[in-house]
């Protein structure tokens, strides 16, 4: 099969590859139809997360077809169309068995401190990711669904990540009504987050980031005020000046450890691998929200410390509250939200981008090209 | 003299929209204004129905020996086999495995220690190969390459990897580049001989 492979920071190929084996009598293998490129993905492709091996193929987010499915899988057939949750989890373990999809303790053997991801490195648990023609999916009678038959593909692939992980941001927030919610970060979680905050009843939804043209997204897609911190000397006094020098309610980060901090952040981030990113939009979360608020942190950080502002967040009485996104327990409610209207995630693709072209989708993703927003991958065998 | 701001005193300033205001606006305002509407409501919830027909998953077999964090109390029932651990690189990975717990610092920087070991391992390797690591199409940069039948513009508008943009080709090609430079250099070299 084709697949995309990792060779090192900033240099993937497509290459032949195995198609994935039945490993586990409950594993599928599923035949990928639509994947995306995910903003997270631009860690492992700068190298920054540990334990990203060459030779594995990255990709947390696809749909596809049953192609093959192990002895003991009872709910899925050859032949069904499937979306697949990013999270790899068991169901049956101490932190699956309360709902914590993401914390499964079961098929990690790397890591205690983070659960199983396709595609994520060994950190994650090292499973290969559905950037490919073709993806091994354990546990396949509690990670994925059927796709309902009104549901546009495209759709159902960004449920695996970006609009779950947007939303639960949201949910993290813990928004009543009337609040004043600053999202930092406008690409797909913070656009899903800023569409949240409303759903939840928010009174004012602020989007921040410093391109036009996501900000520009953030104006229509989820009707948000916005501001292009690059326009401003110091974006959180600007901030406490729009909230009446209260600061926001809530504010939620859905940047996490960028590849592109100041100049400093930058060389002991991503160079010297001295922190597990640069926090700056943490930081600013914690000096933009009021005292006694909430901040909600759905951006991707490594396992490497970063330096985050905990004295402030002490002293003013803060609530931090974050986690990966338990994605199928999100399933349920927002089918009915994207039936109703009410979301409609496939507006921001950007781009469709054949596999045998992901190299290029890489690089202009993590340089930001072409008012990218969110790239798909489409199969060859599609 | 204007109103003191809000901080000062217990009133908000700006009071927000009204709801009929708001759902005349947005599309779904407050249509999980309840908290229990909320997926993920309360954050646990015991005896949750997941699919899960087992009290505890059979075992993959374990073909290889299979590094393990020392906060494990055993191998997990599942786990990835994307690159088992093999040459320098493996072998300071699982120095890093075997000997220091999550928590500390040392595990996480000798992973990505061994992730630019096992980068340049491969990079060496593939030469060898005949497909060698092609750094124009493997960072996705080709001029060319970008328009290959996909109409990217890619070019356009505003990098914003300003600081990548002069680091990376250090970074990524930078040893290629000297790689050439020294065989022009021998090529001369033997020119200059005959
Ligand atoms: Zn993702
Ligand atoms: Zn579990």
């Amino acid at each position: 099969m084709r697949a995309m492979v990792y060779r090192g920071p900033y240099k993937i190929r497509v290459e032949e590859k195995d198609i994935p084996k039945i490993e586990h009598p409950n594993d599928a293998i599923i035949r990928v139809t639509t994947g995306a490129i995910c903003g997270s993905d631009l860690h492992l492709y700068h190298g920054m997360m540990p334990d990203t091996r060459v030779g594995t193929t990255f990709g947390h987010e696809f749909a596809g077809v049953v192609h093959q499915v192990g002895s003991s899988v009872q709910n899925l057939i050859p032949g069904d169309r499937v979306m697949v949750p990013f999270n790899v989890y068991c169901g049956s373990c101490w932190f699956c068995a309360r709902g914590l999809y993401s914390n499964c303790h079961n098929v990690n053997p790397n890591a205690t401190a983070v659960g199983g991801i396709y595609g994520y490195s060994h950190t994650c648990g090292g499973y290969d990711g559905g950037q490919a023609e073709f993806v091994r999916v354990p546990f396949a009678d509690v990670g994925p669904s059927r796709i309902p038959d009104w549901m546009d593909e495209e759709d159902a692939v960004l449920l695996t990540d970006a609009l779950p992980t947007g939303y639960f941001g949201a949910q993290l927030g813990d928004i009543v009504e009337g609040d004043t919610v600053v999202v930092f970060g406008a690409g797909p979680v913070g656009l899903f987050a800023a569409k949240s905050a409303w759903l939840m009843g928010a009174g004012r939804v602020i989007v921040v980031d410093h391109l036009d043209y996501r900000l520009e997204k953030a104006r229509t897609f989820a009707h948000a005020e916005t501001f292009n911190f690059a326009e401003y000397d110091d974006i959180v006094v600007h901030l406490k000046k729009q909230t009446d020098y209260l600061g926001a309610d809530v504010v939620i980060d859905a940047v996490g450890a960028e590849a592109d901090g100041n100049f400093l952040q930058h060389v002991t981030a991503s160079k010297l691998k001295l922190q597990g990113g640069s926090p700056v939009a943490l930081n600013w979360a914690i000096d933009s929200v009021r005292k006694g608020g909430t901040v909600s942190v759905v951006g991707a950080y490594g396992p490497i410390f970063s330096a985050v502002k905990f004295g402030d967040a002490v002293n003013k009485g803060l609530t931090l509250r974050m986690n990966q996104c338990p994605v199928k327990r999100q399933w349920p409610r927002l089918f009915e939200h994207i039936r109703n209207g009410y979301l409609k995630p496939n507006e921001l693709v950007t781009h469709r981008i054949p596999l045998e072209h992901i190299a290029e989708g890489y690089h202009m993703f993590s340089a930001k090209l072409d008012n990218i927003i969110k790239p798909l991958i489409i199969s060859a065998t599609a | 003299m204007t109103e003191p701001a809000t901080p000062y005193r217990a009133r908000k300033n700006t009071p927000p929209e009204s709801r009929d205001a708001l759902r005349a606006r947005i599309p779904g305002w407050g249509v999980d204004l309840d908290p229990k509407d909320r997926p993920s409501f309360p954050r646990e919830q015991p005896g949750i129905e997941t699919g899960a027909h087992w009290e505890f998953p059979d075992r993959q077999p374990e073909t290889q020996p299979r590094e393990l964090s020392i906060e494990h109390a055993m191998l997990t029932p599942v786990f990835g086999t994307s690159a088992p651990l093999k040459g320098a690189s493996g072998a300071i990975r699982r120095y890093a495995y075997r000997t220091y717990s999550e928590g500390r610092a040392a595990h996480w920087l000798l992973l990505i220690a061994a992730d630019r070991v096992d980068a340049w391992e491969n990079h060496l390797k593939s030469l060898a190969t005949l497909r060698p690591d092609n750094p124009v199409t493997e960072t996705g940069i080709g001029i060319g390459s970008e328009f290959s039948g996909n109409g990217f513009k890619s070019r356009a508008g505003k990098r914003v990897d300003v600081n990548h943009s002069w680091m990376d080709p250090a970074i990524v090609a930078g040893l290629w580049v000297l790689a050439g430079v020294g065989a022009v250099a021998a090529l001369r070299a033997l020119r200059g001989r005959r």
